[in-house]
């Protein structure tokens, strides 16, 4: 017996095979990265060198522009007041959407109360909304947070819903064969399988928060890095409103990646190249 | 062989069971209708006798997992009762070990915790249940694949896994749902000889779903042919086959042609239908 193993052993497992390819074909990532980062920067430096707007800075005037923002402390001050209501709206999602996400996907009466508020509310244009929260919330802290959680909460929420409300049924009913209880099945098997798609949520859910406290920065109170935008836009200094626009869609897209990156750090031991 | 004393006729439900010592299992006029009165089972009768191989054979559709899941207490009958040592069950139960047709192992553990897993449910001390998954991964050809993931594994390795889950709980009863049906020809071979060689040992009792008559008789001490819409016991046969001369010996043997062939024409009247 172990030797017919062994010998099976002695060929690459499917998967190792497909990884390869993969790995391969992204052979020398670094230089595909810089050098479609280096177009596109180039087409933006020829057309705002070719004025086709005079709002259209170049590439470098905005680069410029950045560089003085970061050292003189412009951004420090403005994403020390757009953090805050990000991080407590998106913890508060992260944690509340998983957990409705995990009750409607376990409880069919739960589902049934729940699951068409969400979709409504993801159907819905949100930007719409968030006029409305002022009315509510007025125009401090409370109401951004509430912005962000308005636009993360139904993309969290849902996608948590269909990791657990799509179990694979095997597995449901192999931890019933070996005795699981009830609590050892949603802990051990229901989660874990459903893990995929609830990070896959949180990270769109953390890039909706993004647009939900840049929007209740644009719409409700001018402050933060909306005011950034907003401020920069009216004096016409447009290479430092592109710079502050570049530095939202810079931070925005490291965070995810850093989401993404912890996922499978922590979560996806089988997800890590061998 | 061909006189047909190995046969038991399906009249005598318990008649397989009447002339041995108490069974494992016995299943007793089961019957299952599932949701919009689809009629699975119509009253399935056999025993399971201690220490022996039984396997479940019958056309596509005639209720053979329904059976078997029945018995693990996976699924509800809608009437009739299975007894596990006399004793009437209809929940799943440490007596019970299941191996699943898809491998059912979490792609997220590796082989070893996989193969605890039913240890880790029942609260077995991490160091424990590892050393007992060990010793059954290693019993079951896969020692220095402990710390891979299924996906890096084949379909044989996989249900290997499942076995080695199964078997690491340490019940008295091995069910097996078509565990080789995803694993290609020649691996399925392979893994009836070290099923055989496996089980030999252990003493266990198995009831093992089959759609395939030459591994049916290759494995089993009991076949249970069952019939389909809805579903019944045709018959109960014992092959008897000599397992003397080794794995080759036995599929050249005239008395295991001779059952293959018996079965095949049992099943052709039913598939005419």
């Amino acid at each position: 017996m172990a030797t017919s193993v062994q010998g099976r052993a002695g060929r690459p497992a499917p998967g190792r095979v497909v990884a390869g390819r993969v790995a391969s074909g992204a052979g020398n990532p670094w230089l595909l990265r810089v050098g479609s980062i280096v177009v596109v920067l180039g087409l933006w430096e020829w057309a705002g060198a070719a004025s086709v707007n005079p709002a259209f800075p170049t590439c470098s005037d905005t680069l410029v522009a950045f560089g003085e923002m970061l050292t003189d402390g412009t951004f420090a001050a403005a994403y020390a007041e757009t953090a805050g209501p990000l991080i407590v709206g998106v913890l508060l999602t992260a944690v509340g959407g998983v957990l409705a996400g995990l009750v409607m996907g376990l409880s069919p009466r739960a589902e049934w109360l729940g699951l068409p508020v969400f979709i409504v509310l993801q159907a819905s244009p949100s930007a719409a909304i968030v006029p409305l929260i002022t009315f509510v919330y007025g125009i401090g802290f409370t109401a951004k947070v509430f912005a962000v959680v308005l636009l993360s909460a139904p993309v969290i929420v849902l996608n948590s819903y269909r990791g657990i409300a799509n179990t694979p049924r095997s597995l449901v009913e192999m931890s019933n064969a070996f005795l699981a209880s009830r609590w050892q099945r949603v802990w051990k098997v229901v989660i874990p399988a459903g893990s995929g798609l609830m990070f896959a949520g949180l990270r769109l859910g953390l890039a909706q928060g993004f647009t939900g406290v840049v929007l209740a920065e644009l719409i409700i109170t001018p402050t933060g890095i909306g005011d950034l935008i907003t401020y920069n836009r009216s004096v016409a200094d447009y290479p430092a409103m592109f710079a502050s626009i570049l530095s939202i869609i810079l931070i925005a897209s490291v965070s995810v990646t850093l989401l993404q990156r912890m996922e499978g750090r922590l979560f996806r031991p089988e997800m890590r190249p061998a | 062989m061909t006189d047909g004393a190995g046969i038991a006729s399906e009249s005598g439900g318990g008649v397989a069971a009447a002339d041995g010592p108490e069974p494992a299992v016995r299943v007793v006029d089961l019957t299952k209708e599932f949701p919009g009165g689809v009629r699975a089972l119509g009253g399935v009768t056999f025993d399971v006798p201690k220490g022996e191989l039984v396997s479940i054979i019958g056309p596509s559709g005639c209720g053979k997992t329904t059976t078997l899941k029945i018995i693990a207490g996976l699924i509800e009958a809608t009437s009739g009762r299975v007894e596990v040592d006399g004793a009437p069950v209809t929940t799943p139960g440490p007596d019970r070990a299941f191996v699943f047709q898809d491998f059912a192992l979490m792609p997220w553990a590796t082989v070893l915790r996989n193969a605890a897993f039913g240890l880790e449910l029942r609260g077995v001390p991490r160091r424990e249940r590892e050393d007992a998954a060990r010793a059954y991964v290693d019993k079951v050809g896969l020692s220095g694949f402990e710390d891979a993931y299924p996906h890096q594994l084949s379909g044989g390795m996989r249900q290997r896994v499942g076995l080695a889950r199964a078997l690491a709980v340490d019940a008295d009863i091995l069910l097996m749902d078509e565990p080789f049906a995803s694993v290609d020809e020649q691996i399925r071979r392979k893994f009836q000889e070290d099923l055989l060689e496996l089980l030999s040992g252990e003493g266990k009792t198995v009831i093992f779903v089959t759609h395939s008559i030459e591994e049916a008789v290759y494995v089993s001490d009991q076949i249970v042919i069952l019939t389909r819409g809805p579903s019944r016991v045709s018959n109960v046969i014992r092959p008897g086959v000599d397992r003397s001369g080794g794995s080759d010996g036995i599929r050249r043997s005239q008395a295991y042609l001779d059952w293959v062939e018996q079965i095949w024409h049992e099943l052709q009247g039913y598939l005419d239908q």
